[in-house]
């Protein structure tokens, strides 16, 4: 009895020394644990004891560093998680200040950026200000050297660079040579769409030019998630920031309000683009994901929000009344949608069955397919009734595209979870889909005002 | 003799999902089949087996679910899909590709099979 201890101490000892591999889940090790047993019975059956048994079976299951190796390559997605540096990147501090170092240096050039076309008149507040030509612009301010940053950090190359560049130089050239009607429409959906646009043009850097590849373009999905979260809070911080310049200075009988509007806000708003890309990629290694986090906790509550509405309109008989703004609010319901869902399989475990989470999840796509076929059909009636206008075009576009996706996207989930296919394809039909929002995206800010003459 | 590294790699799949055609089976029973199937020549690293099997199984050639084993313990049985099927008989004109064009060179170049002949 005491040498049967002994091997399920060894055992005990052999599994929490293969789980702080944090490639290998804890399923997989009952897997493996279930394997090393099954070898040792065999081993004790033709003669070894327990500890030669042991040796045996653990040695030939493999070394644990090149196993959770092949296991990470299978699940690169796990790493993303709780990535631990390796021990030979510990030591290279000088590396972190340098990238430090590189970041802020980003971060300067597009404060310079944004000040710099005030030296050519183009002023920014006052009598002349020009509020158009920035807003324009504003991601080319910033979203240049957020690229530029993992141009940088995924060892890019000049080809690569070049190829990065392009999408940029078009942008500066498009929203700048196009002749705009003041405050037109064109032009508003063009400031809309090209920070979407670019935006995929910095996940090709993100990517290290391997944008095929659909573990990086999840990555990228995650990044953006994350990204988002870390400038939301950084955009608070800098909100409390300025009130109290502006606080303080009052209380001494200066008016702080020049100093914010023409250097804090702006340097602000464009530096904390490429600060929280760079906290991302450096914590993300420390903390669990904000993102998925937040799709679990306000999936239920959407969903409960939809049903209760759909109820609504049937009890009622009321149809969705038609306002300027209703398409565009349709398609933020859509987008939000659309980010539960993605947030959700971001986080996932692909192996995993098919739980009532995923079951809610289907529930809220349907429910927004639904509402949204519903607000769609209103629209269309009026558009035949008053004919195209840039802004409908626009927001109907982008309306078909999420329709489309989350379409599949329900049917793919509904086969998940009648267990008529596995999750990957849901997964695979989300990266998959990325090109198209940027496509899109491209044809608004390009085409558009040349379609609908400059209005 | 050692069977080469890159050789055992490649072999791996075809082999896995050959022995799942026999039916329903789980990791080290996979294994034992392989080492009896080859007299004990091919031997892999165990562990390799089960990021193979995971990596099968994400691409639907194979499904898994968790059972017991006969002391009870939990354990993963894999079973072959459809499509592990058609994957399994394209592999096969491969390998058979591959078999016969090295048959015919090494008839025609006299290289002796050391042992065996």
């Amino acid at each position: 009895m005491a040498k049967n201890r002994n091997l399920e101490e060894r055992i005990e000892e052999w599994r929490t020394f293969i789980r702080r591999r944090q490639a290998v889940h804890s399923v997989d090790v009952e897997e493996l644990e279930d394997h090393l047993r099954s070898q040792v019975k065999a081993l004790n059956e033709a003669g070894l004891d327990d500890d030669e048994a042991f040796l045996v079976a653990a040695k030939r299951l493999g070394d644990l560093d090149s196993l959770s190796r092949e296991f990470a390559r299978e699940y690169s997605e796990r790493l993303w998680k709780q990535l631990v540096m390796s021990p030979g990147t510990v030591g290279s501090l000088s590396n972190t200040t340098r990238e430090a170092l590189v970041v802020i240096g980003l971060a300067i050039a597009a404060c310079v950026a944004i000040r710099l076309p005030e030296l050519f008149g183009l002023h920014m507040w006052g009598p002349d200000e020009n509020p158009s030509f920035y807003a324009r612009n504003l991601s080319l301010f910033a979203l240049p050297f957020l690229a530029w940053y993992f141009a940088w950090k995924r060892g890019l190359g000049r080809v690569g660079g070049l190829w990065l560049a392009l999408p940029f130089i078009a942008a500066a050239l498009i929203v700048n040579i196009i002749p705009f009607k003041r405050e037109g429409h064109t032009e508003v959906l063009a400031v809309l769409h090209l920070p979407i646009a670019l935006w995929l043009a910095v996940g090709f850097a993100y990517a290290g030019g391997r944008w095929r590849d659909h573990g990086q373009r999840m990555n990228f999905v995650r990044f953006s998630g994350e990204w988002f979260i870390y400038y939301t809070l950084i955009a608070l911080g800098g909100g409390v920031l300025i009130m109290f310049t502006m606080f303080i200075f009052q209380a001494i009988g200066f008016n702080a309000e020049w100093a914010v509007q023409s250097w804090v806000a702006p340097c602000g708003i464009v530096g904390a683009v490429i600060i929280s890309g760079w906290l991302v990629e450096a914590k993300q290694s420390i903390i669990e994901n904000m993102a998925p986090v937040l799709s679990r906790l306000f999936t239920p509550l959407f969903t409960i929000l939809l049903l209760v509405f759909l109820v609504s309109m049937i009890w009622t008989g009321s149809g969705i009344k038609i306002e300027r703004e209703v398409l565009i609010g349709f398609d933020l319901l859509l987008v939000l949608v659309l980010g539960l869902l993605l947030y959700s399989i971001s986080a996932r475990d692909r192996q995993a069955p098919p739980s009532m989470f995923d079951a809610l999840q289907l529930l809220l796509v349907i429910c927004a397919l639904l509402v949204d076929v519903l607000a769609l059909w209103a629209i269309l009636a009026r558009i035949s009734e008053f004919g195209f206008s840039p802004n409908k075009v626009a927001a109907l576009g982008e309306n078909l595209i999420l329709l489309v996706n989350l379409g599949w996207s329900a049917v793919l989930y509904a086969r998940f979870l009648t267990k008529r296919a596995s999750f990957a394809p849901l997964e695979r039909w989300q990266t998959a889909y990325v090109p198209v929002y940027a496509i899109w995206a491209w044809i608004v800010v390009a085409l558009f005002p040349i379609i609908f003459n400059y209005r | 003799m050692n069977i080469s590294k890159d050789l055992v790699a490649a072999s791996a799949a075809p082999l896995v999902l050959a022995i799942l055609s026999e039916g329903e089976s789980y990791g080290y029973a996979i294994i034992k089949r392989v080492s009896e199937l080859s007299g004990g020549e091919l031997q892999w690293t165990d562990g390799m087996l089960y990021p193979l099997l995971h990596r099968l199984e994400r691409n639907g050639h194979v499904v898994a679910k968790w059972g017991k084993s006969e002391v009870g313990r939990r354990r993963k049985y894999y079973r072959l899909t459809d499509k592990g099927l058609e994957q399994l008989a394209s592999q096969r004109r491969q390998w058979q590709i591959v078999d016969s064009a090295l048959r015919g060179i090494w008839r025609s170049a006299f290289i002796a099979a050391p042992q065996e002949i």
